[in-house]
């Protein structure tokens, strides 16, 4: 509960309209796109600059009020569910693209901004974004920076990081820093950008980011492989890599997505495959075109029984859009989806696909598989009902298993999603006891009465979980 | 203020009616944010979306929170422009969810004394019995053509109503007199060729304030070679009860309508109207509870299509259809774009008029703000919405906005009164444009064909002369 004078506080720096209490706004934003997990905050606050976001944090840091930055809610590891209430800071209102540099080929930029937005007004100028975390319709890209986003392009491009250069940061005692710059070289320092991004508002508020742009690749192509069995797709992937190919997408489905991602979008994907690869190549055309050739032959060595080059843009574009609704579509089969990104090095996905269907006949549950199968990061979903106790708990047994298996095979237990609330149980299994040990000396440094985002990435002291499990 | 008594009320209703696999359906992934109109206009607030909405609806049946002003508000403040579904991976029905909850809050919920008079005089009394919308549209029709209108005008008396019912009576079109509204025929015989025989659904308001339409519409149907029968037994199609909480009204306008058209004996139910048409596929989830009624709604809802659907498969886009050259733009209808899914149709026939400009306006398939009853029960974000949509229309420099509901008609016809541009662009229905466009378009072919003969002619006496 916020103290009268706390609520006066934060009411007078970001205006009374601009501060909410009622049950309505309290409930709308005690989640996130989390299954499971849900906690009402005290109040919800939206500031309009980073002076205001400064002074909201003093009086939070005063009062002991926790602090959860929150864009659009449509993380998956329960990152910006209030957990242990206090305010839900939102950035509606700040929400402008600052600056577009054409000469140093970067965009200055709000943290309420959508990704699409700035993909947008990049491609306008004919330069290139490359971020696409499946949200990105509605992600705000300080939510990116804070989860360190992936998306369908990881493996030739990279991730959020990667096109950070600079953050204006507001720290857990109200002061405000400035990292990096427009700048391919700085090495004065320790290197806070990266710190910051991906730490889940756990070490302080992102209030503005300089992205980096690249030129716009000049062409692109698309094209599906089918197979008759999951195996062979995944060791396409290897063999694809094997050969020093590096597609701009290599995205792995299993027939039951293939067939919920169908039913939703309904531009005649194949539904009689066991498995498809979804492959994008893009860059210079000549070497589009010779890239394209070759995964084609892999493809076909390795028991693809079809394979298809999109025709059009527009065909090419259906496709990776309703790739990008697999996980929501997935949900029509079972009322709750669970999923989990585990990841592996790319070399290890055949062996972590039969895993995982080994896993999920042991624990007897349904187990749909689709991912980033080209940088090794794959989406187990679940597909399981939360009112059936039973099944829950052997599908969080499962989910164990999985996590122990990625780890065993030189991977992590979340490669985009983030830890969360979510995985703070299993961080240890890829960080260690010192590695956490070592975050926790950070996050005491930077937020030594742990207002920011409590209850994620790793508890402070061992406490009890605060989880509405309805 | 919300009472003790009627919140616990509101709280059981929303157990017993809300579909709750339905609201589990929900992943929240947020897919559906940028798609909802309310959202965007409060500066993307959660408690008006459509996540938000299921959370409250969820947060009610689970009994964490109670019906709040703000709950209702949320709820109340949803245009039902179903846009959210179309882009939902998990296929969630938001309009259902929509319309269990507000059953649920307007039957327990305390209104004030003249809210329930106006809500009983228009649910109860009026809309259900089509010779009394007869009888109040003969009253306009009066008071439209006998200098009444004038005079009130000149007295300013019009200026005692709310701001959008003031201009909203300036849009209304002219209405036909009662007796053309009684000696409405009842069978249509197809010009020229006959194809198939369908039914036509003429719908309450469409049928007296906007006969204009519903004649262009059959006249069309007739063109395109089809037999028309318009049952005599019809009414309103129930939709303005079902989104405002009136169910069981809704359910008894649903079987008088499904068993007038069951006599009818066709393969097709015309409509003309996005939002009637919308709530009449939806006949079978209405009538679900009624296992004697499942199979026959279901049969009924079959046969529901949209003119501009008809005139496809007619290949009326073949015909030489011919408007005077103009900037063309059209305004989906919510209901017909995200329940019928019907959007292609209506924007290929408009590109096949000769003289048409199409250029399509930005977030065409964004809802107006009409919604129903919406513009005068929540105006203030409806005209918030109408100035989004307006600055659009300017952008395309369209001088004819087409529209395919008549909610969408008016609200367009209002923006455009708002915005003072009524000598520079106009606002009408598709089926009305069709027309002109084919009545022009036979004309100039006539022209043409007269000509040649006359060429001819002349060609042959010429030869024989010589």
């Amino acid at each position: 509960m916020l103290t009268e004078k706390a609520r006066d506080q934060l009411a007078s720096i970001a205006g009374q309209e601009n501060m909410k209490t009622d049950t309505a706004s309290l409930l709308a934003y005690s989640y996130d796109s989390t299954s499971q997990y849900q906690a009402m905050p005290d109040a919800v606050v939206s500031p309009a600059t980073t002076n205001e976001v400064a002074s909201i944090v003093q009086v939070c840091n005063n009062e002991n009020i926790p602090i959860v930055p929150r864009g659009s809610g449509t993380n998956l590891c329960a990152g910006t569910t209030p957990l242990e209430g206090g305010i839900v800071l939102l950035f509606n209102r700040m929400d402008q693209i600052i600056e577009v540099d054409e000469e140093n080929l970067t965009i200055r930029t709000q943290p309420g901004v959508f990704t699409k937005d700035i993909n947008k007004v990049a491609e306008e100028v004919g330069l290139f974004y490359p971020p696409d975390p499946g949200s990105m319709h509605i992600s705000q890209i300080g939510g990116n920076i804070s989860e360190n986003s992936g998306g369908l392009r990881g493996l030739k491009y990279g991730v959020t990081r990667d096109y950070i250069l600079g953050l204006e940061i507001v720290l857990p005692n109200g002061k405000i820093i400035r990292t990096g710059g427009k700048l391919a070289k700085d090495v004065a320092g320790y290197d806070l950008t990266r710190l910051y991004v991906g730490s889940e508002g756990t070490l302080g508020i992102v209030t503005e980011a300089t992205l980096k742009l690249i030129p716009q690749p000049e062409t692109k192509k698309t094209m599906l492989a089918l197979y008759r069995d999951l195996e062979s797709a995944a060791e396409t992937v290897s063999a694809i890599i094997a050969n020093r190919i590096i597609p701009a997408t290599l995205e792995f489905l299993d027939q039951a997505t293939v067939r919920v991602v169908e039913d939703f979008a309904q531009i005649g994907l194949p539904t009689d495959a066991q498995a498809v690869l979804l492959i994008e190549q893009d860059g210079a055309s000549e070497v589009v075109a010779r890239d394209m050739e070759r995964i084609a032959v892999l493809c076909k060595e390795n028991n693809a029984f079809k394979v298809t080059v999109a025709e059009s843009k527009q065909q090419a574009d259906a496709l990776t859009s309703a790739r990008r609704t697999a996980l929501s579509a997935l949900s029509r089969l079972k009322p709750t989806t669970i999923l989990e990104d585990a990841t592996v090095p790319r070399s290890e996905i055949a062996k972590m696909v039969r895993a995982i269907n080994d896993i999920a006949v042991k624990y007897e549950v349904s187990i749909c598989t689709f991912g980033h199968a080209g940088d090794g990061n794959l989406h187990p979903t679940c597909l399981t009902d939360i009112r059936n106790k039973d099944e829950i708990t052997r599908v969080e047994k499962a989910f164990e298993e999985i996590f122990h298996k990625a780890v065993e095979l030189g991977g992590t237990i979340t490669g985009e999603h983030g830890v969360g609330a979510m995985k703070l149980p299993h961080l240890h299994l890829k960080a260690g006891e010192a590695g956490i040990e070592a975050m926790r000396s950070i996050k005491a440094a930077l937020d030594p009465n742990g207002i920011m985002n409590p209850g994620k990435v790793f508890t402070q002291a061992e406490r009890n979980r605060v989880v509405v499990n309805k | 203020m919300t009472g003790k008594k009627e919140k616990e009320n509101i709280q059981s209703a929303m157990k017993e009616r809300i579909d709750y696999d339905e609201l589990l359906n929900c992943t929240r992934c947020g897919f559906c944010l940028p798609s909802c109109p309310t959202y965007i206009e409060t500066g993307k607030n959660e408690v008006h979306s459509p996540r938000g909405r299921i959370a409250l609806m969820k947060g009610l049946v689970d009994g964490e929170i109670e019906p709040s002003e703000e709950v209702k508000q949320s709820i109340n403040m949803c245009l039902g422009c179903r846009a959210c579904e179309p882009v939902c991976p998990s296929g969630v029905r938001f309009g259902h969810l929509l319309e269990q909850a507000r059953d649920a809050l307007h039957q327990h919920e305390k209104k004030s004394v003249p809210k329930k008079t106006i809500r009983n005089l228009v649910f109860n009394q009026l809309f259900p019995h089509q010779n009394r919308m007869i009888r109040l549209t003969g009253l306009l029709g009066f008071y439209q053509r006998s200098g009444l209108r004038n005079t009130a005008k000149r007295l300013g008396i019009m200026k005692l109503l709310p701001d959008t019912l003031e201009m909203m009576e300036k849009v209304l079109p002219s209405v036909p007199t009662k007796r053309e509204m009684q000696q409405r025929p009842r069978h249509l015989l197809p010009i020229n060729r006959s194809t198939k025989k369908v039914a036509f659904f003429a719908g309450c308001l469409m049928d007296t304030v906007f006969r204009q339409t519903n004649e262009a519409t059959t006249k069309l149907l007739q063109y395109a070679g089809c037999e028309i029968v318009i049952p005599e037994t019809q009414g309103c199609c129930g939709a303005l009860h079902g989104h405002s909480g009136e169910v069981n009204n809704a359910k008894e306008m649903a079987k008088r309508n499904i068993e007038a058209f069951e006599a009818a004996d066709v393969d097709y139910i015309i409509t003309n109207a996005g939002g009637c048409g919308a709530f009449l596929v939806d006949y079978g989830h209405l009538l679900r509870g009624e296992p004697e009624w499942q199979e026959r709604a279901k049969a009924f809802s079959r046969k529901i299509k949209d003119v501009t659907s008809v005139l496809m498969d007619a290949g009326f886009d073949q015909l030489p259809l011919q408007v005077k050259e103009r900037v063309v733009t059209y305004q989906d209808s919510c209901h017909l774009r995200n329940v019928q899914r019907i959007f292609m149709e209506p924007r290929k026939l408009l590109q096949s008029i000769e003289g048409v400009r199409y250029v399509e306006m930005k977030d065409a398939g964004r809802c107006c703000g009409s919604a129903g009853i919406y513009n005068i029960t929540e105006s203030e974000m409806s005209m918030q919405i109408l100035d989004y949509k307006m600055k659009q229309t300017k952008q395309t420099r369209a001088k004819t906005v087409v529209t395919a509901n008549p909610g969408c008609l008016l609200q367009m016809k209002l923006g455009i009164e708002r915005e003072g541009l009524f000598d520079q662009v106009e606002a009408v229905h598709i089926a009305d444009f069709l027309l002109e466009a084919y009545e022009n378009g036979q004309k100039h072919a006539e022209d043409n064909e007269r000509n040649s003969t006359e060429e001819f002619h002349v060609g042959k006496t010429g030869k024989i002369t010589h």
